[in-house]
């Protein structure tokens, strides 16, 4: 018989949380420090969801989302983690452009933006200033219909170049376009100019193996190899409930579901149609899925070193910045992140990741053949672009494989592979979730600005709150 | 519960919440957001902390009345009131 990785959990939590992704992850240490019982459950064999890392012969790791993310994460991990684990997050400095339009090196935060906008673009101080401080005063409740491009070239008419070097780092960082609400550039950017580009020094590895140490002290029960089939309800008194989840073919009781799975996937096939009003269901079917990636992961071979050319390396050989090029199964715009020795401390080992953004259907309807053709021009393209950088690189890797949005899929269970949760309108269905089915809550990549490291991470505590509240209800309704 | 008592309550959630910031000279007539370093999510953590401490529940409507030490005091101390 299979091992049964369901052995000795009780009949009934308060609350079960699908998915170990950053939003689950916090969501249910939170929820286990205010009192609760917490299930969680993740169908992959390891935790962490997209924050991940895999090991290769060769004593490879590579990380496949610690790129950098930004200072807030030292105080959200310091108060819903620990200061200890908050700790080990530092700065990276070396952020580079290398793009037909420009070459820049750049600290990537408001000051050294500033400076760079005035000296090397040529932007008068007067409206860099009013730049930064429009956008940081941007409120999420001010329903402004102006998109991401309006709003910039409003700033900085007729120079592409300067929408270039303001866009192309935000759309990596969470697959935003252009047409998007000006709202999500704002927030997501004014984060990072806040204070620059931060990492999570020890790995991927290391950062989610603490979480599950707090989750555990906590008192989290938590398993992996355990995928959720089904979130079960109820109708009583003419209102429909939560009652308890499907996973690997056992019932388990509770009282609150916390479902890190897509905002579509929890909808439409955890609860299902029947679950909610049909207006609603339009709604969740309406709302688009943000683009995916493709990585190409290239080992350094043991005892060989790499120049320092800068941690995050954004290049491009399109002639300008456009969302649709970004996306394309052609893109010529990739960002190379290196890691040095120093992401862990003692290793002496370099590795490189090669990150595009990519979109599922390109890739989702490749015969097997056409799929491994596409990934080897993948693994050429990225090295021959990098050998311009570092010349002779190609000789020093002993290791060399790619990732496309089916790996995504594979892994997460997204729907279409998607790296970055949803478009905006994702995160109204996200938020309406409870009102229409109590007890059913959702958590993850949403909205856009809901998304990233720090997103999610900030977007579990602000459901946390909600379900807590909702479960003190029941107590003392019950009591 | 005095107001004085119901400030110093807040007081200490936000020592545990922001332990960097200097506590002991703010301004009880002055917007916190406007003399500390705290944003959106801190506030949320204040909430989730009076409940979790205090069990009182502060609605979303009503999170403006937090906004500085002494609004809070003249929504809150009635709250702790009633909770006996
Ligand atoms: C290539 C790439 C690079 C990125 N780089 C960065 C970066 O540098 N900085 C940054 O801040 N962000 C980055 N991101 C984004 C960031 O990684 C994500 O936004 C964040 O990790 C998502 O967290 P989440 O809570 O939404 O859950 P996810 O990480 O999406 O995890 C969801 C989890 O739920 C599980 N699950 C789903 N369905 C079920 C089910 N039915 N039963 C059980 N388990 C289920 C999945 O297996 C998965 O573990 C990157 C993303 C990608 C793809």
């Amino acid at each position: 018989m299979a091992y049964d990785w369901l052995k000795g959990i009780k009949d009934h939590y308060d609350v079960v949380v699908i998915g170990s992704g950053l939003g689950g992850l916090t969501g249910a240490n939170a929820l286990a420090k205010c009192g609760h019982s917490v299930l969680l459950l993740e169908h992959h064999y390891q935790l962490g969801g997209l924050a991940t890392w895999f090991t290769r012969k060769g004593g490879h790791i590579f990380d496949i989302s610690l790129h950098g993310f930004p200072f807030g994460m030292v105080k959200s991990i310091r108060k819903y983690w620990s200061q200890d684990i908050a700790d080990s997050i530092v700065q990276l400095k070396g952020v580079r452009f290398i793009n037909p339009q420009f070459q820049v090196d750049t600290t990537f935060d408001r000051e050294d933006f500033t400076r760079l906008l005035i000296e090397r673009f040529g932007i008068a101080p007067a409206t860099v200033e009013r730049f930064f401080t429009d956008l940081r005063a941007m409120n999420f409740y001010d329903n402004n219909t102006e998109t991401t491009g309006e709003m910039i070239a409003r700033y900085f008419p007729g120079r592409d170049d300067v929408m270039r070097f303001l866009m192309e780092p935000i759309a990596y960082a969470n697959g935003s376009t252009l047409d998007d609400p000006a709202i999500t550039f704002g927030i997501v950017f004014s984060n990072f100019m806040s204070k620059g580009v931060y990492t999570f020094r020890g790995g991927s590895d290391v950062l989610i193996k603490r979480m599950a140490d707090e989750l555990k002290k906590n008192g989290v029960e938590l398993r992996k190899h355990v995928a959720v089939e089904k979130v079960l309800t109820e109708e009583t008194g003419g209102q429909r409930r939560v009652t308890g989840v499907v996973a690997n073919g056992r019932t388990i009781c509770c009282e609150a579901v916390l479902s890190n799975a897509n905002i579509k996937n929890t909808v439409l096939q955890l609860a299902g149609e029947e679950n909610f009003t049909p207006d609603f269901i339009a709604q969740a079917k309406a709302v688009r899925i943000n683009s995916s990636s493709c990585q190409v992961y290239l080992g350094i071979r043991k005892g060989e070193t790499l120049p320092h050319i800068g941690d995050l390396v954004f290049t491009s050989d399109a002639p300008r910045f456009s969302s649709e090029e970004l996306v394309g199964l052609h893109t010529r715009s990739r960002t190379f992140s290196l890691y040095y020795p120093d992401t862990r401390p003692g290793s002496e080992r370099y590795t490189i990741v090669v990150s595009l953004n990519a979109t599922y259907a390109d890739w989702k309807t490749m015969s097997e053949e056409q799929y491994q053709t596409e990934k080897a021009r993948l693994i050429e393209e990225s090295l021959a672009s990098l050998e311009r950088f570092i010349p002779g690189v190609r000789g020093k890797i002993d290791w060399m494989e790619a990732a496309t949005p089916r790996t995504i899929e594979y892994y997460t269970r997204h729907w279409n592979g998607t790296s970055f949760g949803t478009k905006f309108e994702g995160l109204k269905v996200s938020m309406d979730l409870p009102s229409q089915l109590p007890g059913l809550h959702h958590a993850g990549s949403v909205g856009i600005i809901m998304s990233g490291w720090l997103g999610t991470i900030n977007y579990g505590i602000i459901v946390a709150n909600q379900i807590d509240k909702f479960l003190l209800q029941k107590k003392r309704t019950a009591a | 519960m005095t107001k004085e008592d119901c400030k110093k309550l807040v007081v200490d959630i936000i020592a545990d919440i922001a332990p960097d910031e200097d506590l002991s000279t703010i301004k009880p007539d002055v917007r916190l957001r406007d003399q500390l370093q705290l944003d959106s999510m801190d506030f949320l953590d204040i909430v989730m902390e009076l409940r979790k401490r205090h069990g009182i529940e502060v609605p979303e409507t009503d999170y403006p009345q937090l906004a500085s030490l002494d609004s809070c005091a003249d929504y809150l101390t009635p709250k702790f009131a009633t909770k006996g």
